[in-house]
């Protein structure tokens, strides 16, 4: 009869450590979404944007500015999208939206996104366009691993592929785009269907 | 005895069980936090937050956000010892009846 008690305690102990530390209500359909977006996004930049063989894309371009725009777009796309679902999931979960968890969660996501960013802004205004994708896979990456202590699930994981594919990316110079949607379009979806199906549907 | 003799009959009751986890995962906790975390009233918490400072196993800080007084709470390192003891003790304990 003790013995239970003490198992109890132990049960309580570990179900308030995880819901204190750890944002659980990240959910996989926005995964999924996000994936098709991206993918929809590049067929799109692929056929209006893609320069010919021989014609050059630079910043001033109309082009440049049309794959800007699908890139904004597909971003916005994404975090409504998440924002959305996960708020919804975090409801049925009963769990906050806005407290400790969620907000070392996200600053931990943004600070390396944003350095990369940055990085790659200012990359572009130095007419370095051709790593783009590959840095932009490996800090999102970044952003995916650093954030995972704040989350369950295999997280990290999806950080992991994400970095390596973008390694992989910089090896390969000329098949940016390629990647691009290897690891924002089918990784996502991938993981968003691993989440939605083993932890949702459950 | 042996076992049950590290047993911390502080660490005894649901509300301050609880607030040792969190702190245990937490750099700090406001009182609000902590509050929502254990779904307990103000003058519930504030007496076992009291009992644990008075043990010194939690420290209190206390700032002002604007003009809101705020109260922050972390694990010091010899409440850390004790907690970790006392889970130590719990899981022995389940392993022998186990």
């Amino acid at each position: 009869m003790e013995s239970k008690k003490y198992l109890d305690d132990i049960t309580e102990i570990k179900a308030l450590m995880t819901r204190s530390s750890r944002f659980i209500s990240l959910s996989g359909l926005s995964g999924i979404l996000a994936g098709l977006y991206a993918i929809t996004g590049a067929i799109l930049a692929y056929i209006f944007v893609m320069p010919e063989s021989g014609e050059y894309v630079t910043l001033h371009s109309y082009k440049f500015r049309y794959l800007i725009a699908i890139l904004l777009a597909v971003a916005a796309l994404s975090i409504i999208t998440a924002f959305l679902l996960t708020t919804r999931k975090a409801k049925k979960n009963k769990e906050a939206i806005w407290d400790m968890t969620t907000r070392n969660l996200l600053v931990n996501f943004l600070i390396p996104l944003l350095t990369g960013g940055i990085y790659i802004i200012i990359k572009l205004n130095s007419q370095h366009y051709g790593l783009t994708a590959s840095l932009m896979l490996i800090f999102y990456g970044l952003a995916l691993v650093n954030a995972s202590k704040y989350t369950l699930g295999n997280v990290k994981y999806l950080g992991y592929s994400e970095i390596i594919l973008g390694l992989i990316c910089a090896a390969l110079p000329g098949y940016g785009l390629l990647f691009w949607v290897a690891g924002f379009g089918i990784l996502h979806i991938i993981y968003g269907s691993m989440v939605y199906f083993l932890e949702e549907k459950k | 005895m042996g076992l049950i003799d590290n047993i911390n009959k502080l660490f005894d009751h649901r509300i301050r069980l609880g607030i040792m986890s969190i702190l245990m995962v937490n750099e700090y906790v406001d009182f609000n936090g902590l509050k929502e975390l254990l779904n307990v009233t103000d003058g519930n918490l504030a007496s076992h937050t009291k009992t644990l400072e008075n043990a010194e196993y939690i420290k209190i800080e206390k700032s002002f956000i604007g003009k809101k007084p705020n109260t922050k709470y972390a694990i010091t390192p010899l409440g850390r010892k004790a907690f970790q003891k006392h889970i130590n003790a719990l899981e022995q304990i389940i392993k022998q009846h186990g």
